[in-house]
């Protein structure tokens, strides 16, 4: 897996290079620490904390910091001790980790949770569908992340698949350090069972994922 | 009639950018005949010449970037410098800025209720309308040669890929790639300026989906929201700098706003 995913940004990198001298418009830059601090200290002067879109929220954790220093493609060296990290953190819990997939669509339904005008604790949806296909019924899916249709009925519903969907969920830049997917669960957006109710959208042969 | 003219201008100035007809296009095209940008227009109007504020005075003397009271051809040259206030300004942070001085208002009342609702559009909107409606079918020449200026657009080039928050989001998240879209909607590529033309040129706007005119300064606020970030405060050199990298990449294009959008 590992080797895949280096070959791949390999490539990438050969992509980019290869398109430079065609493109005239700047690609995604990578930024330098002096340009971190200069912007960490704009944000912090600009903006102002509201609901519970606190200031703390524009720090820097180490997983933000080394993906915006590689315009996040990072070496391999870097990235992995950081997922390693990532991925001890994850609290897995025992037992099975598949809820109730009905639940997990309305959460993959929602786009809400964690913005200054949600409800800390009432509001919280995953924002999956924005991003991903899941039930191929539903017709209005984002394509910034790949298609999850069948992901279960290809898989199957192991405890090993479990704790790799709930992992992703939880924290997806354990797997991929400058992943685009949000942290759900490390960043607090979500709960252990609301993540439980995804993993069985995922998985439970009877959610309208695997139909 | 104009709007009819705006809305053939626009079909055909997304032709290009999204090869692939989008239903959302005939939607576009439909929904432009009947805009009501023109009644924002002429309510921004007469707040321009509203005497207000401490001072009791109207805003006509409020000098936009071409001299004291000339608004015609205003919007297309902004964002620039401006030395009276030693910094880069878009029209809405320059409106605040004559509101406080040449009115006398504090920054507090003024910026109050910024944006508005589907009942009321807030003065800054329909001043937003009017001034910009006054650039239709000019060329959008932003500030670009002022040191400043062109720091702005290195600082907002920086914003724009940097990612924060809970949710490790940049504007390039959804911004960044090509062909992607988030649920039904096509996502821009915002720092190409195949892409930023057509939005820089219709902006301010009024959005069918949410019955309200919007500006750029809500449009930055409502993307930090959605990005789980704080909320960047009104016409902050965070929310210019993003307008102006957006807009000088969006050089050369004619503007035909104020327009419509979903």
């Amino acid at each position: 897996m590992r080797r895949i995913l280096t070959l791949a940004s390999g490539c990438a990198l050969l992509a980019a290079c290869a398109m430079q001298s065609t493109a005239p418009v700047q690609e995604h830059p990578k930024a330098t620490a002096r340009d971190l601090d200069e912007v960490t200290a704009l944000l912090k002067r600009d903006f102002r904390e509201r609901g519970q879109a606190k200031m703390s929220r524009i720090e820097l954790d180490e997983v933000q910091r080394v993906c915006n220093l590689h315009a996040d493609n990072p070496p391999a060296g870097v990235a992995r001790p950081l997922e390693e990290a990532q991925l001890k953190a994850i609290p897995i819990p025992s037992g099975s980790l598949m809820g109730d997939w009905k639940q997990g669509e309305r959460i993959a339904q929602s786009g809400r949770g964690s913005m200054w005008n949600d409800k800390p604790g009432v509001q919280e949806g995953g924002s999956c569908y924005n991003c991903h296909q899941l039930s191929p019924k539903v017709a209005a899916f984002g394509t910034i992340g790949p298609s999850l249709a069948g992901f279960g009925k290809t898989r199957g519903n192991t405890r090993e698949m479990q704790q790799y969907a709930y992992g992703k969920i939880y924290n997806a830049k354990a797997y991929n350090l400058c992943s685009q997917m949000p942290r759900l669960g490390h960043a607090g957006t979500l709960n252990e069972q609301q993540i439980k109710d995804l993993v069985a959208l995922l998985l439970d042969p009877a959610s309208p994922v695997n139909q | 009639m104009r709007a009819v003219i705006c809305g053939a201008l626009l079909a055909l100035g997304l032709a290009p950018a999204f090869a692939q007809k989008s239903p959302y296009e005939e939607y576009q095209r439909m929904t432009a005949a009947n805009a009501p940008v023109e009644l924002y227009e002429l309510a921004g109007e007469e707040m321009w010449k509203k005497r207000q504020g401490p001072k009791n005075v109207s805003l006509e003397q409020c000098d936009l970037g071409q001299g004291p009271g000339v608004v015609k051809g205003a919007y297309a040259g902004l964002p620039r410098y401006f030395r009276d206030a030693d910094r880069v300004m878009d029209l809405e942070a320059r409106l605040l800025h004559c509101m406080m001085t040449l009115q006398g208002r504090s920054r507090d009342e003024a910026t109050k209720r910024v944006f508005g609702n589907e009942d009321q559009a807030s003065e800054m909107e329909a001043l937003s309308a009017y001034v910009a409606g006054q650039s239709h079918g000019m060329p959008m020449r932003p500030g670009k040669d002022h040191p400043r200026e062109r720091a702005a657009y290195q600082l907002g080039q920086k914003l724009f890929f940097h990612r924060a928050g809970p949710w490790d989001f940049s504007c390039a998240s959804c911004h960044g790639d090509e062909g992607k879209r988030i649920r039904m909607s096509d996502l821009p590529v915002l720092y190409k300026p195949q892409h930023v033309q057509p939005l820089m040129a219709t902006w301010p706007a009024y959005r069918v989906s949410t019955s309200k005119i919007v500006t750029l300064q809500w449009r930055m606020n409502d993307c930090y929201r959605q990005m789980r970030m704080p909320e960047p405060m009104f016409g902050s050199d965070t929310t210019v700098a993003l307008i102006t990298f957006m807009t000088q990449t969006a050089e050369g294009v004619p503007y035909r706003g104020p327009a419509i959008k979903r």
